[in-house]
């Protein structure tokens, strides 16, 4: 639980993350997230061949993990590891973007269902039951493939296939703290709707809404990546993860560092930001804390 | 009764999801594109063509008029026509429904097999090694991309070992249709080489599509029987002094695992989603390879009714799930 509110932002921070470091799993994924950031930051500083994004070298074509490429080479020639950090920048673009775009929808939405009580408030919930009812995956695949493939058309696609999980999330927990005696007086007392909401209710669901979001980048980069894989990403020569991997296909079983690499840094990718949840569900929100540990 | 007012209650919300579904693939397939009718045409179309072919298709009437119609042909079953097999799309995806089917029981089947006993182990002997190694696959599984798991599963046992077929459902002829399911087909024809056959051809899709549930499984039953292990009433038997295995196989399992079966249902729906890729990675002749076929290929009309198709399969699974939970723990029937 976030500390009084008389506690600055700074110090909240503060507590959660040396909170963080004690649990193993949750500094795992700290230093996976970090160290993403730092590819994606640094990336034309760590590249050993920057410029490979959108140069070809034939003669150096599908060579193995060697000194020069620390990862091999990929169809065009270019360096695997290079792309890999800059294609890191696209994850995050990915994330960061779909996962923000989907708080700003759905936080909105579940705050205003689950305050007021009435028809707008079921229709708004059954609009994102809608949502839910059918995978992320093949409704992300139907909107990608209408809009055409493109960075921003995947943003898109994912944004409009999670905000309602974000809804979900803050109209049941808003809902139950209809019910606390704190909200009930401070409406009794005159507050406005919006200052009870903004100031009273917000900051108490804070932490289920910080968890689902690092829970959701993961997920969202993973259907990124599956989007990319499905050929609907960004189109070549974007480095994507994804369709890095699809690309590597018809040069399996020789090129297997070409196919294993993308896979590889996906997976520690989302782990890292899994990790990282788990670990702030258990820091934030004690009631949710996992069975026994 | 209660119960059956529930049932009735959660009913009733299926129709109006169902048509929030078709809402949504409409608004994707009619409002987003700019012209839909000139993506149908394709580029070389004239524009006398593209008009042609709009009142043809009833594109030139308003659109609430066009959503009637959309519905009425749907509940008829009529999803149109594929614009590249030129067959009817409910056809195509009907033909194909066993493949998944199959593939997803089969995954269901392995994840929940394997899952349970072991989310059970890694409880009872918790912090061993092999709650350890668990605790690595429960978090692999959840970050990893099916598609990657599939093509290394390839890359390492159908290319470099040789041990199993590449892709496909199986080489040769199909086993006589009985029920679609290949296994069950040879199995109860007693062709044995093809049951063999089909089942070497399904082990990696399926232990591809089986490792996020899996992971699922395993996670969500150690933690349920983790929690009734602390509950009082285990610690009360624990010190009446009944033997370990009596607790565990009597009070423990019984209820940790009521809610486990409830996850079991709700992975089938993940397990069709997840299909959709994992069927693509292994040229798996299923409702998912269709999918992705029809988006590569720009395959509107299929791409949609593909949506829909799996959009329904969804809720029907979920409110299944729903039902069955209610039938299954009581503490939901008293709310």
């Amino acid at each position: 639980m976030i500390p009084s509110k008389r506690a600055s932002t700074a110090s909240v921070v503060w507590f959660v993350l040396t909170r963080l470091t004690r649990d193993r799993s949750a500094l795992i994924g700290l230093v996976l997230i970090g160290a993403l950031l730092v590819s994606a930051l640094l990336a034309p500083v760590l590249s050993t061949h920057p410029d490979d994004v959108l140069e070809l070298h034939p003669a150096e074509r599908l060579k193995a993990p060697s000194r020069a490429h620390w990862l091999g080479t990929d169809r065009m020639g270019a360096d695997v590891y290079s792309r890999l950090l800059f294609g890191a920048r696209i994850t995050i673009l990915i994330g960061v973007i779909a996962v923000g775009a989907s708080l700003v929808v759905g936080v909105p939405v579940g705050l205003v269902a689950g305050h007021y009580h009435g028809w707008f408030s079921d229709l708004l919930m059954r609009m994102s039951d809608v949502f839910l009812a059918v995978p992320q995956v093949v409704l992300a695949i139907a909107i990608a493939q209408t809009l055409g493939p493109s960075l921003p058309n995947v943003i898109l696609a994912l944004s409009a296939t999670y905000w309602p999980w974000f809804a979900r999330v803050v109209y049941a927990e808003t809902r139950a703290l209809q019910k606390e005696v704190f909200v009930e007086s401070t409406s009794a007392l005159g507050a406005s709707p919006w200052r009870l909401i903004a100031l009273h209710v917000l900051p108490n669901i804070a932490s289920p809404i910080i968890v689902r979001a690092s829970i959701g980048m993961g997920f969202t980069i993973l259907t990124a990546a599956a989007l990319g894989f499905l050929g609907l990403g960004p189109p070549p020569p974007t480095p994507e993860w994804g369709r890095t991997i699809a690309e590597s296909r018809e040069f399996l079983p020789d090129a297997w560092w070409y196919a294993a690499a993308p896979g590889l840094a996906i997976f520690l990718t989302v782990m890292g930001f899994n990790l990282l949840g788990d670990g702030l569900r258990d820091v934030l929100d004690p009631r949710l804390r996992r069975g026994g540990e | 009764m209660r119960l059956l007012a529930l049932v009735l209650h959660r009913l009733a919300w299926f129709v109006p999801t169902l048509l929030g579904l078709l809402v949504v693939t409409f608004v994707i397939s009619r409002v987003i594109p700019g012209d839909p009718v000139a993506l149908v045409a394709g580029e070389t179309a004239t524009p006398a063509q593209v008009e042609a072919l709009r009142r043809q298709l009833g594109y030139d009437r308003p659109l609430p008029a066009q959503f009637a119609d959309y519905v009425t042909r749907l509940a008829h079953g009529d999803m149109g026509t594929s614009l590249f097999t030129r067959r009817p799309i409910a056809e195509d995806l009907a033909h194909r429904l066993p493949a998944t089917i199959e593939l997803t029981l089969a995954a269901m089947l392995v994840s929940v097999l394997a899952g349970i006993p072991l989310g059970v182990l890694s409880a009872l002997w918790r912090d061993s090694p092999l709650d350890h190694a668990l605790r690595l696959v429960t978090v692999s599984g959840l970050a990893i991309a099916s598609f990657w798991l599939g093509i290394m599963l390839q890359l390492l046992f159908a290319m470099r070992l040789g041990w199993t077929p590449l892709n496909g459902r199986l080489q040769g002829f199909p086993p006589r249709t009985i029920t679609g399911f290949y296994l069950v087909d040879a199995g109860v024809t007693g062709d044995w080489p093809t049951f063999g056959a089909a089942l070497l051809h399904m082990a990696l899709p399926a232990a591809t599509l089986a490792f996020p549930a899996l992971a699922t499984l395993v996670r969500f039953t150690r933690a349920g029987v983790l929690d009734v292990m602390q509950s009082n009433f285990v610690l009360y038997e624990r010190a009446m002094g009944l033997p370990r295995f009596v607790i565990v196989w009597k009070y423990i399992l019984r209820s940790a695992l009521t809610s486990t079966v409830t996850q079991i249902g709700l992975l089938f729906g993940i397990l069709l989603a997840g299909a959709v890729v994992t069927e693509a990675v292994y040229d798996w002749p299923g409702i998912g390879t269709y999918a992705v076929n029809s988006i590569l290929r720009s395959d509107y009309n299929a791409v949609m009714g593909f949506t829909v198709w799996a959009g329904a399969i969804f809720i029907v699974v979920n409110l299944l799930v729903d039902v069955a939970h209610t039938l299954i723990d009581p503490r939901e029937r008293a709310t």
